[in-house]
């Protein structure tokens, strides 16, 4: 039983949270307790908790994003106390528990910087950039027609494995939030390297690579200094190899593609 | 624009126009590395002499100055293009960061670490290059030959103690900048593989530390010893 964990004692938490009423307005870091929490408590289960005491004393909560809540769809974001998504490795907040933090700590929280994300309300952020980046070339054009058999292309084990592995990215925008660039590159290198290594997207290699990248550079993301930060702090383990298919996909469609 | 300028005005061709020119300056590093290494010869410094005196004379090398010249300012002009962009793509930053926890301290201060190796570089060539093109040096007998004697100005030059601590201090900065430059130029270039990264990491350090020392030798050698 719980009760007679001495692990699972109840933790008291101070929270230093970003408040932003809107786009427009200021933002400050405002303090609040977080008390009686679980240890086996999601971090954002704990800012539920919060969430709940605050509406009771009338207090606007606390916005952040979230949806599946078990590490796959990427909307939970959060920088808390310095790092994307929380202290622990290839995790997203909602797969960070409480017993990672001690009974007694101050933990800030504070929404993805970058200008590229405009900030909705408090931790929300706007990461539609990611979208109309996905948007300018991430995709395989497909014409109607019969449904191909499967296994009908042959491809390497070695090669759908990487393409999977770069496929796996879920665009949290983590890679950007802890780049001090704020740049978008191990994204966009994710999107472009899963379909450069298969034959379906090779055909459109050349013009996705420069679309992309186009794309990302008039959102406004910062460029890559290869610091490594993002594949360190990314939930999903996106490789900086990708980043190096991505300079040398691009570089290779500048030189060839019929895109003048 | 043409397809040419937009290519590398992009974020990406930028970087690529930055591991150019880097590796570029790196081969410039190891030519004047092992030429300046006849300031260790107990000559009285004739060896020197002749050899810079071939370096400001020989027209294939006088081609070349120029090339190296627009290697440096290309690398400089592209590394503040992108150093302002990347300022303004996070105009409120974090209130807590730890980047420590993630990246190394030299990856994320290369424009630092390059502008202390820029003010080096003024000052180096003012004190050294400038008096060749100008004439403000004293001549020297060799071979039947008046020549500049650049060997007096350095051997004089070192045995000051800022100057060396200056010397030292930056050769310092270059050889962090380097650890970072010399595997991050690869990247940028597309050249990443699992056979031949860790070689590329490992050459670039012992490239980094040996390069450095060298130089630092110099200094160091003429203020401990002659």
């Amino acid at each position: 039983m719980a009760g007679n964990n001495p692990n699972l004692k109840p933790m008291n938490l101070t929270l230093k949270v970003w408040r932003q009423k809107n786009n427009k307005a200021a933002g400050a870091l405002e303090t609040y307790k977080a008390e009686n929490i679980s240890p086996e408590m999601s971090f954002l289960e704990m800012l539920d908790v919060v969430n709940e005491n605050l509406a009771h004393k009338g207090v606007d909560p606390i916005a952040f994003d979230h949806d599946c809540r078990e590490g796959i769809c990427g909307m939970c974001s959060l920088y808390i106390n310095g790092r994307a998504h929380g202290p622990e490795q290839g995790t997203t907040t909602c797969q960070l528990h409480m017993r990672k933090f001690n009974d007694g700590d101050t933990i800030v929280i504070e929404p993805w910087r970058a200008n590229a994300f405009p900030i909705h309300k408090d931790l929300s952020v706007d990461r539609s950039a990611f979208d109309r980046i996905q948007q300018a070339g991430g995709y395989v054009s497909v014409n109607t027609g019969g449904v191909p058999d499967a296994n009908a292309i042959p491809i390497p084990k070695s090669i759908a494995d990487k393409a999977f592995d770069a496929a796996t990215c879920i665009g949290c925008g983590a890679c950007v939030a802890a780049c001090k660039n704020a740049s978008a590159m191990l994204f966009v290198s994710a999107k472009v390297s899963q379909f450069a290594m298969l034959p379906q997207g090779k055909v459109e290699a050349k013009t996705r690579a420069e679309n992309m990248v186009a794309q990302m550079d008039i959102e406004g993301f910062g460029a890559c200094s290869n610091i490594g930060a993002c594949a360190a702090e990314c939930p999903v383990g996106i490789s900086l190899e990708n980043i190096a298919i991505l300079n040398r996909e691009y570089l290779g469609a500048k030189l060839t593609s019929q895109n003048v | 624009m043409s397809w040419f300028a937009k290519t590398f005005s992009s974020t990406i061709g930028r970087k690529i126009v930055m591991s150019i020119t880097g590796l570029f300056l790196c081969s410039f590093l190891v030519i004047h590395l092992i030429g300046n290494f006849q300031l260790f010869k107990d000559d009285g410094g004739a060896a020197f002499n002749v050899y810079s005196h071939f370096m400001g004379h020989n027209p294939v090398i006088r081609v070349l100055e120029f090339v190296l010249l627009a290697g440096f300012v290309f690398h400089i002009w592209d590394a503040v293009a992108l150093t302002r962009r990347n300022k303004a793509a996070r105009s409120v930053g974090y209130a807590m960061n730890r980047p420590q926890d993630n990246s190394n301290w030299s990856s994320r201060n290369m424009g630092l670490l390059g502008t202390v190796i820029l003010v080096f570089l003024i000052i180096h060539l003012y004190n050294f290059f400038l008096p060749t093109k100008t004439g403000g040096l004293d001549k020297v007998m060799v071979d039947g030959m008046m020549i500049d004697n650049l060997y007096i100005r350095v051997a004089e030059s070192f045995k000051i103690w800022w100057y060396v601590a200056l010397y030292v201090i930056s050769m310092i900065a270059l050889a962090y900048h380097l650890v970072h430059g010399f595997q991050s130029a690869f990247q940028t270039l597309g050249l990443n593989h699992k056979k031949y990264t860790p070689a590329i990491k490992t050459l670039g350090y012992v490239f980094s530390v040996l390069v450095c020392l060298g130089f630092a030798s110099m200094p160091l050698y003429f203020f401990l010893f002659k």
